[in-house]
Order: C-alpha cells, then structure tokens, then sequence
C-alpha cells in the first residue's frame, strides 16, 4: 500500500467506523477492514471503480462525495478520510464542516505546494511548478487550489478546527516507501496528513 | 431428443388465509384462500440460512430460472441471472420466486375463482398493494421454514417489493437488492400506467371486467397498454439502435397504416405476444399497486436501525426510474444509518438493462451476495463458539 496511505492507516483506531471520500478501488479500505476491523465504508465517483470496491466486498456508494456527505446523521463515522483531494474540491470550508459534524474526527491529506523543489522550480524556472505530487500542466490539471502546511495550519486555527495530529511525509506519488518529515516539514515534505477535530472536543 | 436444459424445476402451490382467517389487505378488505404459485432452485442448508429471495417485475412470473421438462427449451425470465455458477448461484443458494399476489401465472388474482360466486373474481377482486404481496410472500417464506432471508432480489415493481419487505419484515431479511427501481412513482411514471390502464378499459369486450366467460378478450387494449409499456422500458438511444427509421421489408413508404417501420411491427408483435400470456384485469391491479406504492407509508414502521445490507443499482438510461429516483432511495437509506452500497451502471438499454446481459451487474451481484453469504457464516460460527464455551 501506498506511504501515505499507511500512515493514515496508522492513526485509525481499530473497531471504528470509516468513511473514505474518493476511494478508488478501495485498497485503504479494504485493508482497514481486514487488519483493524473497520466497519468501512466510501464514497467513489468513477462506476468502474466502484464496481472493483464492491467486487472487493466493501461497501461503497457511486457519486460525488461534496454532495454524498450531506445526507449522513451526525456522529455516523469515527474518522472520514479524504486523502490527496482537498485540492480539487470546490468549497473546502463547507466541506470540512460537514465532515465534521458528520464525522468525530477527519484525516486530510494534500501535496504540500511548499516543497523546495516547487519553490526553486518557481523562482528559477519562472513556470508553473509541476512535481511527482502535481503532475499536471496549468491547463489539465484537476487541483484548483494549492494548499502548503502552514495554509492548512492558519485555515484550521482561523476556522477553530483542532489539530490531533499532524504527520509530514517525504514520499512520491504511488510509492510505498518514504520517511516522516521532522525537521522543517513545510520545506522538506511532499505531503501533509492532518488528523482534525472539533475545537470543542 | 437432446437435453436442453439440466436444472429442472417445479411450479408448486401454497394455499393459507382459508376463511375466516382471511388475509386483511391494506385496503382493510379481506382475501381469502390465497394461492401462491412459487418455484424454487438449489439445496436449502441445514441452518436454512441460504435462501433468497426474487421478486419479479410487473407482469413476470415464478418462472424465474430452469425448466420444466428436459425438452423445454422455454428458459426462464432471469435465466442469465439465476441458476449454476450463475450471479445467485443456486449451488450456494436455495432460490425462491413465486408469482406475485394479483397476478395470473397461477397466484391468487383477479382471473381466479371467487369462492363465494363460483366465479372469476373480475372487478370483485380487492385492490391490492405492493404491501399486500409481501405480506402473501411472507407467508410463504414461513409456511418454507425460513426465518430469515440471505437476500431479497428483485428489479422495477421487484424492487418496490424489496423495498416493502426491508420496511415490513426487517428482522427477516439480512440483504436486498433492488435493481432499477425507485421509492416511488413520479407523475410520469403514474400518467404512462393511467394511459395503459385506459387503453384496457376502453376495449369493449373488457366489460367492466367481466369478459372470463366465452367471448372476445380485451386484447386490443391489453396489447395497447403492453406496447406503452415497452416505449418506457427502452430508451431513445436503444430505440435507435435497435430500429432507427429502418423501414419492414420495403425500401419505400407504403402510404398506408399497416406496421411500415420495423419499431411499429416490434410494439405490435410484443403486444400480441404479452395478451397470450397475460390477463387485463390482473394488469390493471398490478400497475395500480405499483402506482400506490410509496416507501414513505411502510418505512415509519422498519428499516430505521435496520441490519439489513444494501446493493442498489440504476441504470444510466433508464427513463422510466431515472438514477436519481435511486439516489432518492440511497439518500434515505444512508439517513436511516444503514449500510448502502449504489453503483450507476453506464447501458443504453434504459429499464430493460437489469434483465439483459451485463457483465457488471452480474458481478456486482455476486461479489455482494458472496459477501453477505461469507458475514453470515461468519456470524454463525461466532453464535456457535460462544455457545459452546463451557
């Protein structure tokens, strides 16, 4: 499985209710599910996708998760998991506030835009910075926003959303290996995870 | 002769609410005896936990899957879906289908005899309910000693009934499936059912119901409402395909109103074909018992805090219960806090998708009852451990 999304994976009690917004074909999931007994469940646009995530036994609903997520109780999951997609996501801060009434806790992870290679690729090359993380060219790339460590840090203080956790990973896209960023994460790592809560908890 | 088919079956009957222990409809009316015709395939386990359930459509039948005689070629109507290593694999599965209560495959219908005037019921026969099939069905599940279901199964009006039984028998069903359905019908879908209804009613020999005796059916306005049927079951784009402006047998127009284009002889050979096989009255209350059907008036009982596992699917071109009626379904679903799988299947075949071949419906099902079957064990070994404890 992916680094990151082992450390998700990590910071999941077992036993828990899990909702995943945008889970593939549900390799998290599926893992959670059999090594810590989730009770899982996600959330997934693309029909192929879902049918691989059913397939997998897992249960998992097809549409948009921006509007999926409104129809659940409050308090239905333990975590929601939305893993490298903040970025796409038209209106964040409604979003996470759903998330959190619908969920105790979240876990967002981004590609952190702060990484020095995207700052040297800007300041030297002068063009739109493109990395493993972001792949894209400015004219087809899903991502309509860009999110650094300490943006997520100010949004979450500003917004009176609680920091649990916060784990900076050095990984590339796809790969299974990569080490915890300690010293000057907003610098060095090519991912943040945030595990997030309400400020009254 | 070759065998044609090796899974051979048999239609039975199950007959209960002998008066006075009527069955009470919703309407508060009662009917009684009721014959329920029912066909089953595969082994029943020793736990009698491997049974499911299919609900047919409309104007479906027992007849899900197999044959009767080895020389019967006829297969059943969800032969691609039901039998040996098929998606309800019936080496694993006990399956049950019977003929829905108002229907006339051998049910309890309007076409059936009213004890009381030793006459065909005709318009005497009570309204009748999605709610009302079910509570027939539930009868029979009982009187088969099963007393809780792996899954319930079905499509279109079958999928209402999958509905109806989560809401009314929640404890009884561990699974459902409803396939292109939805948890109510729109105007649309009840102006379609009101223009075929009156397309019957208008045919004189309908007689105000009464035409069992000798005599002319009425089978014009049968065939009518038949072929309005078909209209919603495909799409535009299936319509396209399968007929365009492709023209029967001659290059030019005729300039006259026999069946010129091949889409008017389709609708008037299904037509013809359906008023063999079907009675008017019987397609008169099933269409009204799907139009009254509103998962609204049986949920307030169920279904919250139910265990009952959900795979839902539409289909993208199904116009008659657009994928956003599902939507609706999936929605209150999720706010009741049950677990709800949904999956849009891309087809151009409009309602009909759910009975023609499709590879991804076929595995979604099978992957979701293998998981649902797997849970059960599971469960069941954890009842017997801690059972055995001491």
């Amino acid at each position: 499985m992916r680094f990151d999304l082992q450390i998700i994976a990590s910071l999941i009690e077992p036993g828990s209710r899990v909702l995943d917004l945008g889970c593939g074909e549900g390799e998290l999931l599926q893992y959670l599910k059999e090594q810590k007994g989730v009770k899982a469940t996600g959330i997934e646009k693309d029909e192929a996708e879902v049918a691989v995530c059913i397939g997998r036994g897992l249960s998992v609903l097809q549409g948009d998760f921006n509007l999926e997520v409104a129809d659940y109780p409050p308090d239905s999951f333990d975590y929601i998991i939305i893993s490298q997609t903040l970025q796409q996501v038209y209106e964040p801060v409604a979003l996470i506030n759903t998330l959190l009434a619908i969920g105790k806790k979240v876990i967002v992870s981004f590609p952190n835009f702060s990484h020095w290679r995207i700052r040297v690729q800007l300041l030297f090359a002068g063009y739109a910075p493109r990395s493993p993380e972001l792949p894209y060219e400015w004219y087809d790339t899903p991502n309509i926003r860009v999110i650094t460590l300490r943006d997520f840090r100010n949004f979450a203080r500003e917004k009176g959303i609680a920091i649990l956790r916060e784990v900076a990973i050095n990984t590339h896209r796809q790969q299974e290996t990569g080490h915890i960023v300690h010293f000057l994460p907003n610098l060095r790592a090519t991912y943040g995870i945030f595990l997030i809560g309400r400020a009254d908890r | 002769m070759p065998d044609v088919c090796a899974n051979l079956v048999i239609k039975q009957f199950f007959t209960f609410a002998e008066p006075p222990h009527e069955l009470v409809l919703e309407s508060g009316e009662r009917l009684g005896p009721v014959t329920l015709a029912y066909e089953t395939m595969g082994t029943l386990t020793p736990d009698r936990d491997n049974a499911i359930l299919v609900v047919h459509a409309l104007t479906g039948d027992s007849h899900v899957a197999g044959c009767y005689t080895k020389e019967d070629a006829r297969p059943g109507w969800w032969e691609i879906m039901v039998g040996p290593g098929k998606a309800i694999d019936t080496e694993r599965y006990f399956v049950i289908c019977a003929n829905v209560l108002g229907g006339c495959m051998g049910s309890t219908g309007p076409s059936s005899l009213n004890p009381v005037t030793g006459h065909p019921y005709g318009l005497a026969f009570p309204l009748l309910t999605i709610g009302d099939m079910v509570t027939a069905q539930k009868a029979l599940i009982d009187h088969l000693g099963i007393s809780r279901l792996l899954a319930v199964v079905g499509g279109s009006v079958g999928g209402m009934q999958v509905l109806a039984w989560c809401a009314r028998y929640p404890e009884m069903v561990r699974a459902a499936i409803p396939l292109a359905t939805t948890p109510r019908h729109s105007a649309q879908s009840i102006a379609f059912n009101e223009v075929a209804r009156q397309a019957i009613m208008a045919d004189p020999h309908w007689r105000e119901g009464d035409y069992y005796g000798e005599g002319a059916k009425p089978d014009l306005g049968l065939a009518v409402a038949r072929m309005i049927g078909h209209i919603t079951y495909l799409s535009n784009e299936s319509m396209r395909k399968k007929f365009g402006r492709q023209l029967k047998s001659r290059d030019a127009l005729s300039f006259h109103f026999d069946a010129g284009f091949e889409v008017e002889s389709y609708l008037r050979y299904q037509g013809n074909k359906f008023v063999e096989r079907f009675d008017a009255n019987s397609f008169l209350y099933l269409t009204k018992a799907a139009d009254y059907f509103d998962l609204d008036d049986y949920a307030a009982t169920g279904l919250s805090g139910a265990e009952i596992s959900f795979l839902v699917v539409a289909f993208t071109s199904d116009w008659l219960y657009p994928t956003e009626q599902s939507r609706t379904l999936v929605r209150y679903l999720k706010r009741s806090g049950l677990d709800v799988s949904f999956c849009e299947i891309e087809s151009d075949w409009g309602h009909d998708a759910f009975l023609l071949p499709n590879e991804r419906l076929h595995s979604l099902v099978a992957a979701f009852l293998s998981r649902i079957f797997r849970e059960g064990s599971a469960e069941n070994k954890a009842a017997d451990g801690g059972g055995h404890a001491f």
